[in-house]
């Protein structure tokens, strides 16, 4: 089936030159995206054209929503009241014990000559959907730029860490979830204070604790947190729980899986947590001038 | 002399060929802009993954019925739209749809001669073709497979096929019955 016009009409290039055309100019700009992350501009500037048809086009599924939230029936409405009246007497009690160890801990770093901690700022979010993409674990957050989220800052509800925001739109951010293949997070066991990297596998509901020997003292059961050596998750979040240990003398690592502690599916509304406190300069970016003239000597 | 094969092609009764309204380019832009809202509602846990690309069949009913009025400009452009709506590689879509084309544009003399059922064959294997490239691109850059869910939105889009075929057609149709006197 040769797609070819009669010469005697003008119909612009032929079809081969046009597909090759723009196949061309879609590699380009998969090389420029994936090898080099340039096109950040554009990104936001189609995303910011998108923005309200992303809007419209929730319309509908938000009435529908709505229209159930009207008939939740009273008996539930004051089931969860009741519950979470109970809820808030028992983190009123935690906040104010929180409160005297926060200012003793900050007298006794203080005494130490110890760096202090700075507050932590919270930005409440909303997630409006999770990604069409497949490849990845992500979802997109209601709030962007304009709000003041930077990409890099941690995500979190109120069982534990999500993910990490990647992408900052103008309204709107891209949240990766832990669970996702490419993220990892440096973590901190509570029992033993053993330090280690949780990586995502891409499935949901399960995670890896990599590169931990095979004698490492981790058990079942046991609570990871952010450690907070990496500068960009706040120490103290928790992370997972172990569940599973594969210990094989034939492997020089252990196969340690862990279940998330935040619903990493089932969440509706997030914290993004800014990471205010200032790391000093890592020691091995100083040390790279001297490498290189190392380097050019030989 | 056996004309048998000319009354009756395979895959049932070919279309009926309608006396339709010419299109506007308006019309087109509209199904385009509709297709993208479609695709772009958000649907909760898997129906997410095995929605149909709206897009990718509106396009494909432009150019086999029309393939003068969409060319491969908009296509494009609509495939950048949605790779930042869904946030995926930059260009991935582009490359989907920029194929999608060429194969409709090649097929598209062929596929008007067949019924319905033989259509959906051919719009199954031009989108299992588009998402194959996609497919491609991300193992290039380092994904895993995101397993055989990653398949069901072409075959729901083929099988979507012949209401689409209608739905669209519906403003087109003349209003007034032409055997009226």
């Amino acid at each position: 089936m040769e797609y070819s016009p009669p010469p005697f009409f003008k119909r612009g290039p032929s079809l081969i030159t046009r597909f090759t055309l723009f196949s061309l100019a879609s590699l380009a700009l998969l090389v420029a995206d994936a090898r080099f992350n340039y096109l950040t501009l554009l990104r936001q500037g189609i995303a910011a054209v998108v923005y309200p048809l992303q809007r419209l086009s929730a319309v509908p599924g938000g009435l529908i929503v709505r229209v159930g939230d009207f008939f939740v029936s009273q008996s539930q409405l004051q089931r969860d009241n009741e519950q979470l009246r109970r809820q808030e007497l028992l983190h009123t009690g935690a906040l104010q014990l929180g409160k005297s160890l926060e200012s003793e801990n900050q007298h006794l770093r203080q005494l130490l000559g110890l760096r202090e901690r700075l507050p932590r700022e919270f930005v409440a979010a909303e997630i409006l959907y999770s990604h069409r993409d497949p490849f990845t674990r992500r979802v997109v957050v209601d709030k962007g730029f304009q709000h003041g989220v930077k990409a890099g800052q941690a995500v979190i509800d109120e069982s534990g860490v999500v993910g990490q925001v990647t992408r900052v739109f103008a309204w709107v951010s891209e949240v990766t979830l832990v669970t996702d293949k490419e993220q990892a997070v440096p973590i901190q066991s509570v029992r033993s204070g053993l330090r280690g990297v949780v990586f995502g596998i891409g499935y949901d509901g399960t995670l890896e604790l990599r590169f931990m020997p095979v004698n490492a003292d981790i058990q079942n059961g046991d609570l990871l947190v952010t450690s907070g050596i990496d500068g960009t998750y706040p120490p103290g979040l928790p992370v997972a729980v172990v569940s599973n240990i594969e210990r094989n003398a034939a492997y020089a690592f252990a196969r340690i899986t862990c279940t998330p502690s935040a619903g990493v599916t089932s969440f509706s509304q997030v914290l993004i947590v800014s990471t205010a406190e200032q790391l000093p300069p890592n020691p091995l970016n100083d040390e790279e001038p001297g490498a290189k003239g190392r380097k050019a000597k030989k | 002399m056996n004309i048998d094969w000319l009354r009756a092609p395979p895959g049932g009764r070919a279309a009926p060929q309608e006396i339709l309204l010419p299109v506007k380019t308006r019309y087109i832009a509209l199904t385009l802009v509709s297709a993208l809202v479609l695709d772009l509602f958000a649907l909760p846990g898997v129906l997410q993954q095995i929605r149909p690309d709206f897009i990718a069949l509106t396009l494909i009913y432009w150019v086999v019925y029309h393939p003068r009025r969409v060319g491969f400009l908009p296509a494009w452009t609509l495939g950048l739209i949605m790779d930042v709506a869904d946030g995926s590689l930059f260009g991935q879509h582009a490359l989907a749809y920029t194929v999608l084309m060429y194969l409709a544009i090649l097929l598209h003399r062929r596929i008007v001669m067949f019924g319905m059922r033989h259509q959906i064959m051919h719009v199954l294997a031009i989108l299992i073709a588009s998402q194959l490239i996609m497919l491609g691109v991300r193992l290039m850059a380092g994904a895993d497979f995101p397993g055989a869910l990653y398949f069901v939105p072409s075959l729901l889009g083929a099988g979507m096929w012949p209401l689409l075929f209608n739905v669209i057609r519906v403003p087109l149709r003349p209003r007034s019955d032409p055997d009226a006197v």
